[in-house]
């Protein structure tokens, strides 16, 4: 190892890719929960239905994470 | 962690079958034999008009009255739900039958989690709404999903593309990776946790084997949550179906 090499990094990068990846959908599914406790304790009657759009936003949310997941597969 | 396991029968065939063939073949019978029985004591209690269900008949109605009523009824209204019902039990039960096999000791991969069988599904639900679009509403279907009203003429150019984009080719794509890559996350992890948990226990010396009973119990706290993630997502799928053929026939278009 020559001296400008400072810190070595080994592996694959698609890693590095699949770990941003997964911050957006993080903080996206984390919004639709918050929102959706939020929502059920200001009007638990509402409870099933808020549920029901919950799963719903969390689906489409979660999708580009898992899109992260599949590009290894599609692209290597 | 085999996705793709030796092929053990009719090799060179389009036939050729292997694990995760078999036990999708062995779910298919199962579900198959299942609805046979229970549409049988639906029958005999029709024709002997006794109302009182035993336990087997009553694990079917709830578990149909589920999908009628709790999603197609919910989204569609009854006579639309009642119309695509079929479908949607299908997809149900097809998706929740081959995502359990995941967690089943012995079978220990699911149906689903190579793309193939999430690929059908998710053509038969892509077909059905475009089907149910162009029955409501004809071609004007097509129009009113590419040219949303009440956008000014100038951003067509901005709109149209990413509409094209997110009804016609998003939307079955994500259905179907959505469902396969649950099933491989959850398979990945539980791989990762039983072989780290066997290589402390039978490889590692001296106190590093303490470790193997932490990964042991995420494993099995893991497998208690693939359960959730198997019902889940056969939920979330049937719902999406549900939704794109409500919005399909919805009458803003």
């Amino acid at each position: 190892m020559d001296v400008t090499t400072f810190a070595e990094l080994s592996g694959n990068l698609a890693v590095v890719g699949y770990g941003l990846a997964a911050v957006g959908p993080g903080i996206g599914v984390g919004l639709v929960v918050s929102k959706t406790i939020e929502s059920i304790a200001r009007q638990p009657e509402l409870a099933a239905k808020l549920q029901v759009t919950m799963w719903l936003g969390i689906a489409f949310t979660e999708a580009l994470a898992l899109i992260g997941l599949a590009t290894p597969f599609i692209f290597a | 962690m085999e996705f793709y396991p030796e092929i053990i029968a009719f090799e060179g065939t389009p036939f050729a079958l292997n694990r995760i063939m078999l036990i999708r073949l062995l779910v298919l019978t199962l579900l198959v034999v299942l609805f046979a029985l229970w549409t049988r004591k639906f029958q005999q209690a029709n024709k002997t008009q006794n109302h009182v269900p035993t336990k087997f008949q009553l694990m079917g109605e709830i578990s149909l009255n589920f999908v009628r009523k709790s999603i197609a009824h919910d989204q569609l209204g009854e006579k639309d739900g009642d119309r695509f019902l079929p479908l949607l039990t299908t997809i149900f039960f097809v998706t929740l039958g081959m995502n359990i096999t995941g967690i089943i000791p012995g079978l220990n991969i699911s149906g689903t989690s190579v793309i193939g069988l999430p690929i059908v599904m998710a053509i038969a639900a892509y077909v059905t709404f475009i089907y149910a679009g162009v029955k409501k509403h004809g071609g004007h279907f097509f129009t009113s999903a590419l040219f949303p009203a009440g956008v000014p003429k100038a951003f067509y150019v901005l709109v149209t593309p990413i509409e094209l984009l997110s009804t016609f080719i998003l939307r079955p794509v994500t259905l179907a990776l959505r469902l396969t890559m649950n099933m491989i996350a959850g398979h990945l992890l539980l791989v990762l946790c039983f072989s780290a948990t066997q290589f402390f226990f039978f490889e590692a010396d001296g106190l590093f084997k303490l470790f193997g009973a932490g990964t042991f119990v995420f494993g099995f706290a893991f497998t208690l949550f693939e359960i959730l993630v198997a019902f889940l997502q056969a939920y979330v799928f049937t719902l999406l179906t549900t939704v794109y053929i409500q919005l399909a026939l919805s009458d803003e278009h």
